[in-house]
């Protein structure tokens, strides 16, 4: 199943020039970039792994594809995601995040049900 | 379908509304001397325009190859040129961002195994979009220290040059008879540069001019008989080691306002006007050591 996580992810996947587009406007904004990978999309897992440190000081959208293409390159069956970061004082938090790669066979995310204290039910999923 | 494609080009109207003639007008104005410089660089901005020209009329569609060498000894501009050299560019199109990332050999090269690559990696990610000013190119090359790293570097270096012409200009720079001996060793650089730019030394009325834009600019005159030890000074300074052109003569005018300062504050002659603070004298200029002889002369002569 295609997993919906981030800005986009209801959209065709985003083509190399749409995601620079974007990277784009992120650094108009005065963002720093960071590029995420991760084999486990359940969605609580929030910390994926980094590639890389974040980028601040990037003024082209170009030094960021150059580092999307070698995380491709080294993980290409993996979900990577690009993250910007928002540094002025009080939002200090990522504040817009967006998958780039899909690995070519998506698992499925699946609701599990367990009972508790005789009938009622505790909800949570499993990604397979 | 393609109606709306232009059948001419009209190049002086691109010529005043890509923002050129500012940048070359604002050349001229700010920097002096550097006649074939200037001249260079009106040669290479109409290069650019008729290049984007023919774009834009469908005859060509490569992107020119842009990198360039700038030689001459210090202080003669190379840095200042650079920075207008990307102004150009960015209104001609050429370069996306227009900003300029100035290093030296220490922001490429590491200090241990894997330390280069991605040192290199991260400047050439942060000058993507606009220039890369390359300092003392030559140092980049050590073939008498096998243990150096330098090597990694030119093989990035050039691998982007090639590849990345449409992100990124690069600009090398260094004294011309190490830049030759650097180009010699590493023909990879001599075959992507395509622009050589030699920086000649200014000349004494020159730089005379400019340490008088320099002093207007901070609101500073000169009285006439400073002017003649100004000439004077300049003559004598350009004998002496490490002369470094504009450079030498910013702060042998630094020296100036702090002996400036000091005259007026011992002399303590009451209140002062702006004038009187504004006025450099003869004599804070013929107290510098460079009419004693310079460093060795003080060293052999008779001061303690």
């Amino acid at each position: 199943m295609r997993i919906t996580q981030g800005c986009f992810s209801f959209l065709p996947d985003l083509t190399d020039d749409q995601i620079s587009t974007q990277v784009e406007y992120c650094l108009r904004k005065g963002w720093a970039i960071g590029v995420e990978y991760s084999y486990d999309p359940h969605p609580r897992n929030i910390y994926w792994d980094m590639w890389g440190n974040p980028m601040f000081d990037l003024k082209d959208a170009k030094g960021v594809m150059i580092e999307l293409a070698d995380c491709r390159r080294a993980h290409g069956q993996a979900y990577i995601r690009i993250n910007a970061f928002d540094a002025t004082r009080a939002v200090e938090s990522v504040t817009m995040s967006f998958i780039v790669n899909r690995p070519d066979n998506e698992g499925t995310i699946r609701l599990s049900r367990q009972e508790v204290d005789g009938r009622s039910i505790r909800y949570t999923h499993t990604y397979g | 379908m393609d109606d709306s494609a232009p059948k001419t080009v009209d190049l002086r109207a691109e010529y005043e509304n890509s923002g050129v003639r500012e940048v070359l007008e604002e050349l001229d104005r700010e920097m002096i001397g550097l006649a074939p410089v200037k001249q260079r660089i009106r040669e290479t901005a109409a290069l650019l325009l008729v290049e984007k020209a023919r774009k834009s009329l469908g005859l060509s569609h490569e992107t020119p190859t842009l990198h360039m060498s700038f030689t001459g000894n210090p202080g003669t501009g190379k840095t200042t040129v650079a920075l207008k050299m990307a102004g150009l560019l960015h209104r001609l199109g050429y370069v996306r961002k227009g900003h300029l990332v100035s290093v030296t050999r220490d922001d490429l090269v590491g200090q241990y195994i894997g330390h280069t690559a991605p040192k290199t990696k991260d400047v050439l990610k942060k000058a993507m979009g606009g220039v890369l000013f390359i300092d003392e190119a030559y140092y980049l090359y050590r073939p008498d220290n096998e243990r150096d790293y330098g090597q990694e570097a030119i093989e990035i270096l050039l691998q982007i040059m090639e590849n990345n012409r449409d992100d990124l200009v690069v600009i090398l720079a260094g004294y011309a008879d190490r830049m030759d001996k650097f180009f010699e060793s590493n023909p990879g650089f001599r075959s992507r540069i395509a622009h050589h730019i030699d920086f000649p030394d200014y000349a004494d009325t020159e730089l005379h001019r400019i340490a008088t834009h320099m002093l207007d600019e901070q609101s500073y005159i000169l009285t006439e008989g400073a002017k003649a030890a100004l000439t004077d000074y300049i003559a004598l300074r350009r004998g002496q080691p490490h002369f470094a052109n504009a450079r030498s003569i910013r702060n042998a005018l630094d020296r100036a306002r702090l002996r400036q300062a000091n005259r007026l504050f011992s002399a303590n002659a009451g209140p002062l006007d702006a004038r009187a603070l504004s006025t450099i004298e003869e004599s804070d200029i013929r107290a510098s050591r460079v009419f004693k002889g310079g460093l060795d002369g003080e060293r052999t002569g008779d001061k303690p």
